[in-house]
């Protein structure tokens, strides 16, 4: 009897010090977001609580274009990542052989190099005297201005390269589960390797999709370095305005509302996604 | 039948590739560890020199931000490590009430962008009248580390076999041991590669300390600051010696999980255990 109870609380027991942890740090900060976004004032006076809505519609009448900017850069970069990892994933977790524990770790050695400095390196890399951006002039592959930094390739070349590792993991772990036994079914049964391809594989991969779409979207979307140290302030995203609001200018309310609708609009389309997609849990798909 | 190679040729060819371009900033990063700027901008090559490996921390602010960086990832890991076994454990092993939304709950903080994480606490800080500083990097950090773990560790519990633990219980042991002497050691491979993730990303983590740090200075808040005036040669040195030292303990988790010789593809999980990293960057 003793031992049926203890067996009851101990989950409870084990979630409380983390959960706790979560509640406060998480959960309380994100609503009282909206208690901070709601109110009027400013640094020097002080901010008072009076349900001013129309900090939301303020910002987006103001913020509308870097709103919509986020959206574009990280829908483009996502794209890219697909494009650019699907066959890589594919790749390892088919015909790679023994160098399969040596690629994986090779996509994985960015997350221990600082991101800072990776982004750093990318803009020595696309400087305007240097050797990448001079060929590419000489083969007149630049634009008029002539210049690689500094434009919206860049900050969504950068994207990409920094959230490409998550993509391209989440795309090898579907792939590695798939059961090579149905694929060879498939073509037994008369299916071309395309069809295979096609009917079985791509099904079969769909939850890696899900997966590496989201973790690549969703950090992407909020992104502010790439286009601070790759763009300009024609580049500039929410993400951006967010920081500056926050911390340069300390228009608290403003900064609170964009960052709210930020957290509101993606887990929106987090849900609608998994719903398009019949995904039965989120981090069922993630794992 | 000759349409096969060929299709694989290029496969891999592209895949070569896109590693290539993976690879190259890193490259740049640790090439300009050696170089010997003539300016103060670091961004041509102008000579080789060993001189910035020899003094590292030759640079004012440098030393002091890179040892808060690798104290607050110690402390961060070690809290987020605790915390997150302890949950992974109960949502994995155990059937209660209210399970599933304590599972997604866990997970919103990855589905976050960073830049809505940090705004939100320095939002909290400010209301409840916190000064910000070396405490709140190490909240903050914690925090989203806890969700990394939780889902890292839980990977692991799920493809482990239960009848081990009620083996133990069967022959008398109480929860408390068939932990200690089964599971624990059982998943202590997977509970490292939490633990070195959480160290990594705490380490590497801008954004959300950018807002929680107040005065206090780390190691990416530096490189931000120094990237207007130019990046010290200094700074490429710490960042290929970091580089350094989390693959040497990667390699040492992998190679201690090969002595155990167990589950197949143990080679596979660390970088398994990778996959979910850093919504965070």
């Amino acid at each position: 009897m003793g031992l049926r109870r203890r067996r009851i609380v101990t989950p409870y027991l084990l979630l409380l010090p983390g959960l706790a942890w979560l509640v406060v740090f998480f959960l309380l900060p994100a609503l009282n977001q909206l208690y901070v976004s709601l109110q009027t004032g400013n640094f020097e006076i002080g901010y008072r609580f009076d349900w001013n809505w129309s900090t939301y519609s303020d910002a987006i009448s103001k913020y509308d274009e870097q709103f919509v900017r986020s959206l574009r850069y990280a829908g483009a970069a996502t794209l890219l990542t697909f494009v650019i990892s699907f066959p890589l994933a594919y790749f390892i977790a088919f015909k790679a052989g023994r160098f399969k524990n040596l690629m994986l770790l090779l996509i994985i050695l960015p997350f221990f190099t600082s991101y800072l400095m990776r982004t750093v390196a990318w803009q020595t890399i696309l400087a305007d005297h240097s050797f990448v951006a001079e060929r590419l002039r000489d083969v007149g592959l630049l634009g008029e201005d002539g210049r690689l930094l500094a434009t919206t390739k860049a900050v969504i070349a950068g994207i990409t390269y920094n959230f490409l590792p998550f993509m391209a993991l989440p795309l090898y772990v579907a792939l590695e589960k798939i059961d090579r036994r149905l694929i060879e079914a498939a073509t037994d049964l008369y299916a071309s390797r395309w069809q295979a391809f096609w009917r079985v594989t791509m099904p079969l991969a769909l939850p890696g999709i899900f997966a590496g779409t989201l973790l690549t979207f969703i950090p992407a979307v909020g992104d502010f370095i790439n286009a601070q140290i790759l763009g300009t302030s024609r580049q500039y995203m929410i993400g951006n305005v967010i920081q500056s609001k926050f911390l340069v200018v300390t228009d608290y309310p403003a900064a609170a509302a964009l960052s709210f609708l930020l957290m509101a609009a993606l887990l929106l389309a987090v849900f609608a996604y998994a719903r398009a997609l019949g995904a039965r849990n989120l981090e069922e798909a993630v794992v | 039948m000759t349409r096969r190679p060929l299709r694989d040729y290029l496969l891999g060819f592209w895949s070569v590739a896109a590693l290539v371009y993976l690879f190259i900033p890193i490259a740049v990063v640790i090439a300009f560890s050696f170089n010997d700027p003539a300016g103060r901008f670091n961004l041509e090559w102008s000579g080789f020199t060993l001189e910035h490996w020899k003094h590292p921390f030759a640079v004012e602010g440098l030393g002091t931000a890179f040892k808060n960086s690798l104290l607050i990832a110690a402390i961060s890991t070690t809290l987020a490590v605790t915390l997150g076994t302890f949950m992974a454990l109960a949502l994995v092993r155990y059937r209660f009430v209210g399970r599933g939304p304590t599972d997604f709950f866990v997970f919103l903080p990855l589905a976050t962008p960073e830049v809505v994480l940090g705004a939100a606490l320095l939002g909290l800080f400010i209301t409840m009248g916190l000064a910000t500083g070396f405490a709140t990097i190490v909240i903050a950090h914690t925090m989203f580390n806890v969700s990394y773990v939780v889902v890292t560790i839980k990977a692991r519990l799920q493809g482990m076999d239960t009848h081990l633990e009620d083996a133990a219980a069967d022959l008398g042991a109480n929860e408390w041991t068939a932990f200690r002497k089964v599971t624990f050691p059982l998943i202590a491979p997977g509970i490292a590669a939490a633990g070195l993730l959480a160290f990594a990303l705490s380490v590497d983590d801008f954004v959300i300390t950018n807002f929680t740090a107040g005065q206090t200075s780390t190691f990416p808040l530096f490189i931000y600051g120094a990237a207007r005036q130019g990046v010290p040669p200094q700074v490429n040195v710490l960042a290929t010696m970091l580089l350094v030292g989390v693959l040497g303990l990667m390699a040492l988790n992998v190679l201690a999980q090969r002595r155990r010789a167990r589950a197949e593809g143990a080679a596979v999980v660390p970088a398994r255990a990778m996959v979910q990293p850093g919504l965070a960057q």
